[in-house]
């Protein structure tokens, strides 16, 4: 369980804490992870945020996440009007996707000059979500606190490089988790950290070998 | 580690010579590894944004499915013209919750209190004594850990989703935290802080959650007044003298053995309870949902 602001709070947009202020985190946290608002956005929505999604405003949370908002933000009702202000296109499907949480979402990301990124996520409630899925890798992790996504090629010694970068930088693992689709295929390592990585020892992690992509999320700054 | 139980709670409030609210504080100081005054801070935001919330209510305003958001102005009509059955103050504690539940739906901000679908309660019970009867702020702030301190310890014994343990869980713990909170502006000490939570838990044990159309509306928007009144009803009570018979530890572990006996129909599903009446499915149909 979590602190005594989960009980009180958080303040957010309403109607629902798992379908509207979830599903706003889900969408920033794509955003995030994109590393950039993305020009067309194909949202799918599963299970429960698929059939009451439309009367809790899970739609309009989603796109303003992806529009970088906070579950706070009063323009949430809006952000189908603010989308269209900033020329980010975007559907909204959905999809059954088999052995999926109820409150799930899956979105696809694209804009020119980067590759398109596929997320899944699921609202766990209170607010609180879940990441399970990116570019079809399973993962598991929340964004709640300072966390290290690496996206590396499955091959020996990258993960001792990072954990060598991040001892120089000073900074602590909480927890590490693996992940890989196959064996030397892609993989990606889910580091949560007790200390804010600062932009240099991203930009060193970023010049290693064998790694693809490094992404820092950083839960009190939205960028 | 927060308290599993408010006995563990009341122990430490004796063996330090701290309020109950005091408690709460350094449990979360200690938890989040933040200052005193960072937690006061957060927590003074939690209760400025109940303030600004509540005056943000638009009497025109109404949820995308059309079923609630007048009704905060029309109790507010009635009371200025007529004469409220409950009193002048109570009316303003209905209009209150009303206008929180409203502003929910109609996607304005809110404080989730413990959830978002009961986020009138504390509000409605708090935010008017407040106004009516010029408390110092650091009183209501300090009420606000009294009440996120009781709604851990339900969280940490039961559960405070509907999904999981039904509306007992969601209006109910509000209720309860909102009925130990208020007990605390006036005066009460740990002791009547746990009989009136203890009490307003027991008179809304086994309340089901039902909204029709799956939609935080109805009948959640006025399930927020049911909270309230019953929280002001078991406050006066405690405030009283009466104590709850049951141990409030006790009152907490059999919601959640009736929230585990409760069927899936009734627990946020919108199948069962009023969801299920040929009108809720009427509107569900209505909605497409």
């Amino acid at each position: 369980m979590g602190n005594i602001f989960d009980i009180l709070g958080p303040v957010m947009i309403g109607p629902s804490s798992s379908h509207t202020a979830g599903a706003a985190r889900i969408g920033l946290i794509a955003r995030q992870l994109f590393g950039r608002q993305p020009e067309k956005a194909t949202v799918y929505l599963h299970g429960s945020f698929a059939a009451t999604g439309k009367g809790h405003g899970t739609d309009k949370a989603l796109i303003a996440g992806l529009l970088g908002m906070l579950p706070d933000d009063m323009r949430i009702p809006v952000s189908f009007d603010v989308a269209k202000e900033e020329g980010m296109e975007f559907t909204i499907e959905n999809k059954d996707i088999k052995g999926a949480h109820p409150n799930t979402a899956q979105i696809v990301m694209e804009a020119e000059g980067v590759p398109t990124m596929k997320m899944q996520a699921h609202s766990i409630g209170g607010g609180r979500i879940k990441v399970c899925k990116l570019d079809g890798i399973d993962v598991n992790f929340s964004g709640e606190t300072c966390t290290l996504i690496i996206r590396n090629i499955d091959e020996p010694g990258r993960i001792m490089d990072v954990s060598a970068a991040l001892s120089k930088a000073e900074i602590n693992i909480a927890t590490m988790q693996v992940f890989r689709d196959k064996r030397g295929g892609c993989a990606v390592m889910v580091v949560e950290t007790d200390q804010v990585i600062p932009k240099e020892a991203i930009e060193d992690l970023e010049s290693k070998p064998g790694i693809i992509r490094v992404k820092f999320l950083d839960p009190n700054g939205v960028e | 580690m927060s308290y599993q139980s408010m006995e563990e709670a009341q122990l430490r409030c004796k063996k330090d010579g701290i309020p109950f609210w005091k408690a709460v504080q350094i449990e979360d100081v200690n938890e989040r590894g933040v200052t005193l005054e960072n937690s006061w801070k957060q927590m003074t935001g939690m209760w400025q944004s109940m303030l600004e919330n509540l005056d943000a209510y638009e009497e025109n305003l109404v949820s995308q499915s059309g079923m609630v958001g007048k009704d905060g102005g029309q109790m507010d009509a009635y009371r200025e013209n007529e004469k409220p059955l409950c009193g002048d103050f109570m009316a303003k504690v209905m209009a209150n919750a009303l206008k929180m539940g409203c502003n929910n739906a109609c996607m304005k901000r809110i404080v989730a209190a413990p959830t978002a679908g009961a986020c009138g309660v504390l509000p409605a019970v708090l935010v008017t004594y407040y106004r009516e009867y010029q408390v110092p702020e650091e009183t209501m702030i300090e009420a606000l850990y009294v009440a996120a301190g009781l709604g851990q310890i339900i969280a940490n014994r039961a559960y405070l989703a509907g999904a999981s343990g039904g509306c007992q869980a969601e209006i109910g713990s509000g209720s309860g935290m909102a009925a130990g909170a208020i007990c605390h502006v006036r005066g009460g000490n740990s002791e009547v802080i746990a009989n009136a939570c203890a009490m307003a838990l027991k008179n809304l044990m086994g309340l089901v959650c039902d909204p029709v159309a799956g939609l935080v509306e109805v009948p959640c928007v006025k399930r927020n007044v049911g909270g309230a009144v019953n929280a002001l009803a078991a406050a006066d009570m405690a405030l009283a003298g009466i104590t709850s018979k049951i141990p409030i530890d006790q009152v907490i572990d059999a919601m959640k053995d009736v929230g585990d006996k409760m069927d899936v129909t009734l627990r946020e599903t919108g199948i069962g309870g009023v969801a299920g009446t040929p009108a809720g499915q009427a509107v569900a149909e209505k909605l497409g949902m």
